[in-house]
């Protein structure tokens, strides 16, 4: 199985920042500053209209990056040129509906071409899956699949063996940016790897460098989405931005070391 | 053989993960409700005493002249709450009780929803919580107000449209994060699996009832049946007890103010299959598969998507879908006030308004109209076009 080289002995932190928030060069130059600054992966929204699973500071950001023009393809476009630019793994994640329109074969290939390391869709589940994801895998590029805390041991187990590169852990019951942490954290970690045994990073609730070095011990690697973009937003979302949001992340990145 | 919780290629379950433990306990609970005749003896005697089932089918004589086809009116405007969205919200509320959940949530869009909602909740001592978009809030006040009373909290959504789609985003988000405690009432045959079919199936008494209803009147079944379709649950109701007869079905959207101005809601006469809010059916998208924020004057019809077995329908070419605009609607709303004083709701009136295609058509001379709800609720909405100054 393909190792995707972000979880090499030191905890990995992975920013998730909104392709296009305000516009594709500063998403480019916001990335640069944080794979400088520590970040062993990245993650790239597509925006869509309607995010389920996303709490306001996302929906807002994704906003944004509608109103700025982006499309699917812009978003492949910048995933792109990131990919010239750094090293680390690209991941993209968004919703279904937009892959479905833009075609999934078509998303798969374009996505491989970019770079693209993988791809995370919170909306499709693997029983719904398999179109996209086999599309994916047949060009090179590893599907992400999540958890989260109150899944079932049977299902916890059917994920356990259709994982790839690494599982997802949702840290909450709620939606992104929401804050706090599922109760019984340790229990749940422990659950998943019971089943899982590919590498696991927790996101959804990680709001900054405290919480994420607590949490930094039970698992491989922490999300940090909303806490990023809520940082890089507040200043404006220019120059001073982007060195905030890298700030952050460096932050996190002594935080958990 | 269709995968379980599709119709053809619609439906499934395309949620996040978190959901997926309570569609299952759902499921379980909906395929044992079916087979379960306490629960169904349940909740048919809440429909009859409660709700005031049988709802009259009215043979509309006036209108029916005016027309030249003989017009049956469906009358589920005479529900308690005054719509069929009553016949859903029991079903479902008798469905948490079973699961020991005693916190519900709904979407709304016209209130009716939001209003059947709360009375079930009032009606059986559960916490409710309605989602409604702050453009439906301001439209539809009469129905925050009785929600309000009923004893529920009305949540103001102001992201996006702020309509019935971003009502029911927020009413999922806030599952996602309570999921454990709280049923979601979904207010029409849209939603992940189970969804569309419990929905349906507690639905389809309007059917059933109209089925024994018009042999009794006429010894035969209608030539054709016609129902609004926002979602798509009163029209799901009406029609699906007859898919197997030699009945046409019309669904009939709103094409807000005409196709070719891009401001409707004919998710399946004009849109492309997407996934929105669980299901794959359906959606009014833009070429890069972001949601068209749809428009219509009815709170009730003002969405993007559709239910999935309305897609498979369209397919297969069982029922017909067609478009009716703003003011043919209140042009029909007002029509039935003055032929036979019944006030429909606007949505109803949109069904109600291409009867004048039929008649002109002449293909069928029985018809049965699904008058899904009454239409106090949208004074505020009809007023400048019926009631302005030079029309009193
Ligand atoms: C009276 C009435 N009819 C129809 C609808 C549309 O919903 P559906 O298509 O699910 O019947 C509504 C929704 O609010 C309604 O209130």
């Amino acid at each position: 199985m393909k190792d995707l080289g972000i979880f090499c002995g030191k905890k990995a932190v992975i920013p998730f920042v909104m392709t296009g928030d305000p516009d594709a060069d500063t998403t480019v130059k916001l990335v640069e500053s944080m794979v400088e600054a520590g970040a062993a992966a990245v993650e790239l929204g597509m925006p869509f209209s309607d995010p389920l699973a996303d709490g306001p500071v996302i929906q807002e950001a994704g906003q944004r990056a509608l109103a700025s023009g982006t499309t699917l393809s812009s978003v492949l476009e910048t995933a792109g040129r990131i990919t010239e630019r750094t090293s680390v793994p690209v991941i993209l994640m968004g919703y279904v509906n937009p892959i479905m329109s833009y075609g999934f074969d078509r998303f798969a290939k374009d996505a491989s071409r970019s770079g693209v390391a993988a791809v995370i869709v919170p909306d499709l589940p693997f029983d719904e899956g398999d179109e996209l994801y086999d599309a994916l895998r047949a060009q090179g590029v590893t599907p992400i699949l999540m958890v989260s805390p109150n899944i079932g041991d049977e299902r916890l187990a059917e994920i356990g063996r259709r994982a790839e590169g690494f599982v997802y852990c949702v840290s909450l019951l709620g939606v992104t940016g929401q804050g706090g942490l599922h109760q019984g954290m340790k229990e749940y970690i422990e659950r998943v790897r019971r089943h899982v045994s590919v590498p696991l990073a927790l996101g959804f609730g990680i709001d900054g460098p405290e919480r994420a070095a607590s949490v930094a011990p039970m698992v491989d690697g922490v999300v940090v989405g909303s806490a990023v973009i809520k940082a890089f937003n507040e200043a404006g979302g220019g120059p001073e931005g982007v060195a905030r949001g890298a700030k952050l992340v460096g932050d996190i990145v002594s935080a958990v070391g | 053989m269709t995968k379980k919780g599709y119709f053809g290629p619609y439906g499934g379950r395309y949620v996040p993960e978190t959901l997926f433990p309570a569609l299952e306990e759902l499921d379980r609970a909906y395929e044992a409700i079916r087979a379960d005749g306490d629960f169904q003896e349940e909740l048919k005697v809440l429909l009859n005493k409660y709700s005031g089932r049988p709802t009259a089918l009215y043979h509309a004589e006036r209108l029916s002249d005016s027309l030249g086809i003989k017009v049956y009116l469906k009358r589920e405007d005479l529900n308690h709450t005054g719509a069929h969205k009553i016949n859903n919200a029991l079903g479902q509320a008798l469905i948490a009780r079973r699961l020991g959940k005693n916190r519900i949530i709904a979407e709304t869009g016209a209130g009716q929803h939001g209003v059947a909602s709360a009375t079930a909740a009032a009606r059986f001592g559960m916490e409710c919580t309605v989602f409604m978009g702050e453009v439906d809030i301001a439209r539809q006040r009469m129905n925050v107000d009785r929600m309000r009373l009923l004893g529920a909290q009305v949540v103001p959504v102001s992201s996006g449209n702020k309509t019935l789609k971003d009502a029911t985003n927020e009413a999922i988000r806030h599952w996602v994060a309570h999921v454990e405690d709280c049923h979601y009432i979904i207010g029409s045959v849209v939603g992940p699996h189970p969804y569309p079919s419990m929905v349906r199936d507690f639905q389809r008494v309007i059917g059933d009832e109209v089925k024994e209803q018009i042999m009794a009147e006429e010894g035969r079944l209608p030539d054709a049946l016609v129902a609004c379709v926002g979602g798509g649950s009163n029209a799901m109701g009406i029609f699906y007890p007859f898919v197997d007869d030699a009945v046409r079905m019309i669904g009939v959207e709103a094409a807000g103010h005409g196709i070719e101005t891009g401001e409707h809601a004919v998710t399946l006469s004009g849109g492309r299959v997407g996934v929105l809010h669980g299901s794959r059916s359906y959606l009014l998208q833009t070429d890069d598969g972001q949601v068209i924020e749809p428009y219509s004057l009815s709170a009730g019809l003002d969405y993007p998507g559709v239910g999935p077995q309305h897609s498979f329908f369209k397919d297969t070419g069982r029922v017909e879908y067609v478009s009716v605009t703003d003011d043919q609607a209140v042009a029909a709303y007002g029509k039935l006030c003055s032929l036979e004083g019944i006030i429909p709701a606007l949505e109803s009136s949109h069904a109600l308004a291409h009867l004048e295609v039929m008649a002109r058509d002449g293909r069928d001379s029985l018809v049965v109209v699904n008058l899904s709800g009454r239409g106090d609720k949208d004074m505020d909405s009809v007023r400048p076009f019926l009631l302005g100054e030079d029309k009193r």
